[in-house]
């Protein structure tokens, strides 16, 4: 089967810094994909390079099959959900969403109906008459959305769209764009730097930084099977263990991965474990965070909240099961 | 505190803004006034007697046609070639960046922080330098030099305001670049650009030093009110033109603001 997109060693220099740097990615039809890095690590580049925004300085790519390269972005069945929304404020809502249809040419009355039909499919039905200026952010994501959807496009990117909104209208929108991606059956290729989206809504994530892909696979692999420091340290804050450290507890001299609610922090001065020192308490609602010192290592382990906790400077024991101990494939 | 914006201010301070806008303003009601004398030779205050055969004598002067003819003529082809030199310009400053940027940006201004006559005095040494004969053409040259400043400025700061991925979203929507102007880029510059050409027109309609350097015998409409006034005869047919002058040029520049006003509102609206 052809991938819906297809990047072959793919790099973007701009001048002497190299944005994207010798890429390779397959994102399948249908899937929910994520492109997961903090700011400057590649991955809205890339995500412009799918869009025809930017040429790639080498290698290719391929959107279902076709070559990419020299394509400009009107000549793509790919459509994008801008970070800003990118509405046309001199247009009404539903000439908007009409807009793609009216430059290739649909008559007022086709395109108008269409509108409405992606307008209800982002639950606004209604609001074409408005001016985007008097929509709340949350409206103006959801017509943006209906713009991009209304051409449907064979892939759908979408660049770190919930990034302006506030939380609850935040994870409302997770679920929406989850079950719309599986209703409509199109690609969405989605850039965010929130490691929590990514692992919540996409069917694989790729890890940017530096330009290079740190790791790909499913949220749970990502999460739980960090292949480097990097990754085990952005996705979901592992406690990384240097090899000195690993080695005592699982024989082999290799960096390591340990999940801070994979630690158990008991009140004592000595026994088996490692001891450390609590040295601050964060609460959480439902967890509590602890940061702890064990003789020069900073850990922090993540217990339910109600837990008794010791006070901030006492001794401690940590344990951990040693299965929960990842090993990385970072060179010791 | 508000209660203190609502108080109406001390009577000295409403005297002084009273005799200030006097000063500003009277002197063109003089000339109004003026332009309905029946003494023809100087001005004498208070007018001997009013009458309105000055408008008829003005209508059947051929000479203030002409004037005014090439006046409008040379003001809206100077606006046109403002209005796409300047748009241009201020795409390319405010879209893309390139080496000496800042450094065209403040070239273009340049025209108009100039003195005139230096303008003028340039202008002249380079039109003879060059072999060009002054003619109409000459005029229209110098005027679009700071003409090209005022759209410039307009269509720059519309520019700034205006979202740079909405053209990024009109092409990924699949409109080409034809396109993207069309519906996209011009429909939100253009109030700047009408305000922009407007003031143009008003700029060059009025301008005289430039004028005077870039001319060969033909003469603008305030170039023919200065040498009217040397002259001792029909003395009000200038200030009945004058006042046609301040009437054209005026309204633009009402308009103008109106414009880039509700501009305001509209450009902010997508933020």
């Amino acid at each position: 089967m052809t991938s819906a997109v297809s990047f072959k060693q793919v790099s973007r220099h701009f001048g002497s810094v190299r944005a994207v740097d010798a890429v390779d990615l397959e994102i399948a039809p249908g899937e929910f994909f994520a492109m997961l890095g903090p700011s400057g690590s590649g991955k809205t580049t890339c995500l412009r390079l799918i869009a025809g925004f930017g040429q790639p300085s080498s290698g290719s790519i391929s959107i279902f099959g076709e070559r990419a390269e020299g394509v400009p972005p009107y000549r793509r069945n790919v459509n994008t959900v801008f970070q800003d929304y990118a509405l046309f404020p001199h247009l009404s809502v539903l000439d908007n969403v009409a807009y793609g249809l009216m430059v290739k040419g649909v008559g007022k009355a086709g395109r108008h109906r269409a509108a409405e039909e992606a307008l209800s499919l982002v639950r606004l039905p209604g609001y074409g008459a408005r001016r985007p200026g008097q929509l709340s952010g949350g409206q103006r994501q959801r017509v943006a959305l209906a713009r991009a959807l209304v051409n449907q496009p064979k892939v759908l990117l979408l660049d770190e769209p919930l990034g302006a909104l506030d939380l609850k209208l935040r994870e409302n929108m997770q679920e929406e764009l989850k079950s719309l991606q599986k209703a409509l059956g199109i690609t969405f290729v989605f850039v965010t730097h929130d490691q929590g989206e990514a692992l919540s809504m996409a069917d694989r994530v790729a890890v940017f930084n530096d330009g290079r892909i740190m790791q790909i696979g499913t949220p749970e692999d990502i999460y739980q099977r960090p292949k480097t420091r990097f990754v085990a340290d952005f996705v979901g804050s592992s406690n990384v263990l240097p090899p000195d450290f690993v080695q005592r507890y699982s024989g082999q001299h290799r960096w390591a991965s340990l999940r801070p609610e994979s630690i158990r922090v008991a009140r004592a001065a000595s026994g088996e474990g490692v001891a450390a020192r609590l040295v601050g308490t964060n609460y959480l609602g439902a967890t509590t965070r602890l940061a702890l010192d064990a003789d020069g290592l900073q850990l922090h382990a993540i217990v339910p909240a109600g837990t008794p906790l010791p006070d901030d400077g006492e001794a401690v024991i940590l344990t951990f099961n040693r299965e929960s101990l990842h090993l990385m494939d970072e060179p010791a | 505190m508000r209660s203190d914006g609502s108080q109406s201010a001390p009577l000295s301070l409403k005297a002084a803004a009273a005799c200030g806008l006097l000063f500003l303003h009277l002197p063109l009601l003089l000339i109004f006034v003026y332009a309905f004398t029946t003494e023809e030779k100087s001005f004498v205050w208070p007018p001997p007697g009013l009458t309105t055969q000055w408008f008829a004598v003005t209508w059947n002067r051929p000479d203030v046609w002409q004037a005014l003819s090439l006046s409008v003529r040379v003001a809206a082809i100077s606006t046109l070639i403002a209005l796409i030199l300047g748009t241009l310009c201020s795409a390319a400053v405010s879209r893309t960046k390139f080496f000496g940027r800042e450094t065209v940006s403040l070239l273009v201004i340049l025209p108009i922080a100039l003195p005139g006559i230096i303008t003028g005095i340039a202008l002249r040494s380079a039109f003879s330098l060059a072999d060009i004969p002054f003619s109409f053409r000459t005029i229209v040259l110098g005027h679009a030099t700071f003409c090209v400043v005022v759209v410039y400025n307009n269509a720059v700061a519309r520019f700034r305001r205006t979202s740079g991925s909405m053209i990024e979203a009109s092409m990924d929507l699949g409109a080409d670049g034809f396109q993207t102007f069309r519906h996209v880029v011009l429909p939100n510059i253009a109030t700047a650009l009408l305000a922009g050409g407007m003031l143009a027109f008003a700029l060059s309609f009025d301008e005289v030093i430039v004028t005077t350097f870039t001319a060969g015998q033909q003469q603008t409409l305030p170039i023919w009110m200065l040498e009217e006034l040397i002259r001792p005869r029909q003395r009000p047919v200038t200030n009945v033109v004058a006042m046609v002058v301040v009437l054209v040029t005026l309204l633009p520049i009402l308009a103008a603001y109106y414009l880039t006003r509700d501009g305001d509102q509209i450009a902010g609206a997508g933020k």
